[in-house]
C-alpha cells in the first residue's frame, strides 16, 4: 500500500485512515463559512464551505497560502472567533466558547512582557485554578524539553523571536490539553531547532494521545509530523486536498528521504503553487521551506 | 579589551593613558559641558545685572537669591517670615489634592472603561470638560470652601482628576486584542482578565497621567494660594511681591522647583520598579 494517498475529492467527513476510524470523532467541521465584515462594511469571505473531521489523537496538519484563513479556522475551532454558518464539534459538543482542554499557540508568541517566562508559562496553571506546585515543576520540564533551561527568570524581550515561540509552546502544554491547536508554531526557529522540536512535539503528543492540529508554511513538516496533511486554497478559503501520510510513528527524520515522503510533498506542493510553481520534482532534504 | 591585550604592538606602546578629563570629554561630553553652561550663565547673571546696571527689583543677581533663599531657610520651623512652615504647607496640600484627585480619577477612569455603554455615553463630556481651563475655577472655589486647606485641595483635585481619568481611559482602551485572546482562549474570567492583563497593559498610560498630574498639582496650589490663603509658598510669593523683594520672590520659586523636583523624581522610581518591561519613551527620558 501507497505511504502516501491523495484523495481524489475534496472530502467532507473521509474516515482518516483505518486504524483512527475506530477512535471516537474529537474534532468535526462541518460546513464551516467565515465571512468577516470589516469596519469599513467590506465582506471578507475567509472559509468556504469546510469539513472536517478528525478523530482523537490523530495529528493532522494544515498548509495554504497566507491569507487562506488557516488562522482564522483555528480560531473557530478554539472558540475564539465565531462562524457565520457551519458547526464545530470538539467531541460531540458545539463550541460555543474557550474551552480549558485545549492549548493555543499563537502565530504571534503573545508573552506578557511583564511576567517571567516561567510566570507566563505558568499562566493557563494560574487562570485554571490548578495546583501550581506540580504546574512549576512540569513548566520547568517543558521548558527545558524546548531549551529554555536557564531562562526561566529571564523576561520576554530578552528572548529572540524564536526563544520566545518556544515558551509559547511551553505554555500551550502546561496544563496538560487534550486538543492542541497550533498556528506555525516553528515559524521563527532554525532548521535544526525546528527538526528539534518536531521530534519533541511528536514525542509528547504520541506520549499523551493528543489530538493536534498544526499550521505550517513547510510542506516537509506538514508531510513529517501529519497523519493527513490538509491542503488549502485560498480566495476563499476552501480545503483543495487531504493527503494521508502513513509512515508509522514514532517517525524518525530519515523518514524524509524515503521516495513516498518526496511523492508526498511534491503532490502538495504541486497543488500549491500549480504547474507555474518552482520545480515540482524537487525532492527535500528535510528542514523547512519557508 | 582581549583582543588589545593580546596584541604585543599596542601593550608595548609606551603612550599614557589618556586622562580622566579628556576621555571623560570624549565619551560623555555632556556630564562636563552641562554644568559647565550652567556657571557660565550664572556669571554672566551676576556680573551682567551690574554691568548694565539694571534695578535688583526687577532682576537681582544670583548671589542676593541665594543669600534670601539662606535666611528664608535658617528662619525657624514655626516662624511665619521663614520657608518651612510655607513649604511644609503647600507640600501638604500638593500631596493631598494630588492623592485624592488622581485616585479619584483613577478609579472612575477605570471603572468608566470597562463597561462599554458608560464610557460611550461619556465621552463625549469627559473630552469637553478636560479642554477646559479648569484653574479659573479657582476663585469660586476659594469662595465656596474659603481660606483654608480644602479649597487648595479641591482646585488641586479639580486639576489632577481628568489626567488620570483621561489617560487611564485610554489605556484600557488600547489593550492589545492578542492579550486578551491569549486569556480568552485559557476561559479566564473577567476579573482575572483585569488584574493579569488589562491593569498592566493600562500601566505606561496611567503613569503618564501621573506624571501631568504632579505637575498640574504644584500649579493649583500656586494658584490657589493665589486667589486666597493664609499660609503657603503662593502667599509668600505675594506678600514679597508687594515689597518688592524680587530676591526673595526667586528664591520661593526656587524652592517650589525642587518640591516639583522630588515629586518627578518619587514618581519616576516607582515607575521603573513596575515598568521595567515596558521600553517606552517615558524610560528614555527617566534614565
Ligand atoms: N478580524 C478580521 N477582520 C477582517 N478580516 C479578517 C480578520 N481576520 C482575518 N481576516 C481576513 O481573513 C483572511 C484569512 O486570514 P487568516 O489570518 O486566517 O489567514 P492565514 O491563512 O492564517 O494567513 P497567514 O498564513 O498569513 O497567517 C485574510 O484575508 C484576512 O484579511
Ligand atoms: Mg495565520
Amino acid at each position: 500500500m501507497d505511504a502516501a494517498v491523495a484523495d481524489r475529492e475534496p472530502v467532507s467527513a473521509s474516515p482518516a485512515g483505518a486504524q483512527s476510524a475506530e477512535r471516537g470523532k474529537m474534532i468535526e467541521v462541518s460546513h464551516l463559512e467565515k465571512t468577516f465584515v470589516t469596519v469599513r462594511n467590506e465582506r471578507i469571505h475567509a472559509l468556504s464551505d469546510i469539513s472536517l473531521s478528525i478523530a482523537e489523537r490523530e495529528f493532522v496538519t494544515i498548509v495554504g497560502p497566507s491569507g487562506c484563513g488557516k488562522s482564522t479556522l483555528l480560531k473557530i475551532i478554539a472558540g475564539l472567533v465565531p462562524a457565520t454558518r457551519g458547526s464545530v464539534l470538539l467531541a460531540g459538543t458545539p463550541v460555543d466558547r474557550p474551552r480549558k482542554d485545549i492549548g493555543i499557540v499563537f502565530q504571534n508568541p503573545v508573552l506578557l512582557p511583564w511576567r517571567t517566562v516561567l510566570d507566563n508559562v505558568l499562566l493557563p496553571a494560574e487562570v485554571q485554578g490548578l495546583p501550581l506546585g506540580p504546574a512549576r515543576k512540569r513548566a520547568r520540564e517543558l521548558l527545558e524539553m524546548v531549551g529554555l533551561a536557564g531562562f526561566e527568570n529571564k523576561y520576554p524581550m530578552e528572548l529572540s523571536g524564536g526563544m520566545q515561540q518556544r515558551a509559547g509552546i511551553s505554555r500551550a502544554l502546561v496544563h496538560d490539553p487534550k486538543i492542541l491547536l497550533m498556528d506555525e508554531p516553528f515559524g521563527a526557529l532554525d532548521a535544526m531547532t525546528r527538526e528539534q522540536m518536531n521530534l519533541d512535539l511528536q514525542r509528547i503528543c504520541l506520549e499523551a494521545g493528543k489530538t493536534v492540529v498544526l499550521i505550517t508554511h513547510s510542506i516537509p513538516e506538514a508531510v513529517f509530523l501529519g497523519d493527513r496533511v490538509v491542503v488549502m486554497s485560498a480566495r476563499p478559503g476552501k480545503i483543495a486536498r487531504l493527503v494521508h501520510v502513513n509512515f508509522p510513528r514514532p517517525r524518525s527524520i530519515e523518514v524524509m528521504g524515503d521516495p513516498e515522503f518526496g511523492r508526498a510533498t511534491s503532490e502538495i506542493r504541486r497543488l500549491l503553487y500549480g504547474n507555474a510553481g518552482p520545480d515540482p520534482h524537487f525532492i527535500p532534504a528535510g528542514g523547512g521551506i519557508s | 579589551m582581549s583582543v588589545i591585550a593580546d596584541n604585543p604592538a599596542v601593550v608595548e606602546q609606551p603612550t599614557q593613558p589618556p586622562n580622566r578629563f579628556v576621555l571623560l570629554m570624549r565619551t560623555r561630553p555632556e556630564t562636563v559641558l552641562a554644568p559647565a553652561l550652567l556657571v557660565v550663565l550664572l556669571f554672566g547673571w551676576e556680573y551682567g545685572v551690574v554691568w548694565l546696571n539694571v534695578p535688583s527689583y526687577i532682576l537681582p543677581p544670583p548671589s542676593s537669591i541665594v543669600i534670601a533663599l539662606w535666611r528664608g531657610l535658617s528662619e525657624d520651623f514655626t516662624s511665619r517670615a521663614g520657608y518651612w512652615l510655607h513649604a511644609g504647607v503647600t507640600l501638604y496640600e500638593v500631596l493631598l489634592g494630588f492623592f485624592i484627585g488622581s485616585g479619584v480619577g483613577l478609579l472612575l477612569g477605570t471603572i468608566i472603561s470597562q463597561i462599554r455603554i458608560l464610557e460611550a455615553t461619556l465621552r463625549v463630556y469627559i473630552v469637553a470638560i478636560q479642554s477646559l481651563p479648569k484653574i479659573a475655577l479657582a476663585p469660586i472655589v476659594v469662595l465656596w470652601f474659603g481660606f483654608g486647606l480644602t479649597s487648595k485641595v479641591v482646585i488641586i483635585c479639580l486639576l489632577t482628576f481628568f489626567p488620570l481619568l483621561v489617560t487611564s481611559m485610554a489605556g484600557f482602551k488600547a489593550v492589545d486584542h492578542e492579550r486578551l485572546e491569549l486569556m480568552r482562549s485559557l476561559g479566564a474570567n473577567s476579573w482575572q482578565v483585569f488584574w493579569k492583563v488589562r491593569l498592566p497593559s493600562a500601566l505606561p498610560y496611567i503613569f503618564a497621567g501621573l506624571d501631568m498630574a504632579a505637575v498640574f498639582a504644584v500649579v493649583g496650589a500656586i494658584v490657589g494660594e493665589f486667589v486666597g490663603a493664609q499660609r503657603g509658598l503662593g502667599t509668600l510669593i505675594l506678600s514679597m511681591n508687594a515689597q518688592m523683594d524680587t530676591a526673595g520672590t526667586f528664591s520661593v520659586f526656587i524652592i517650589l522647583a525642587l518640591l516639583g523636583v522630588a515629586l518627578n523624581l518619587s514618581l519616576r522610581a516607582i515607575e521603573r520598579r513596575l515598568l521595567f518591561w515596558s521600553g517606552g519613551s517615558q524610560r528614555v527620558i527617566g534614565s
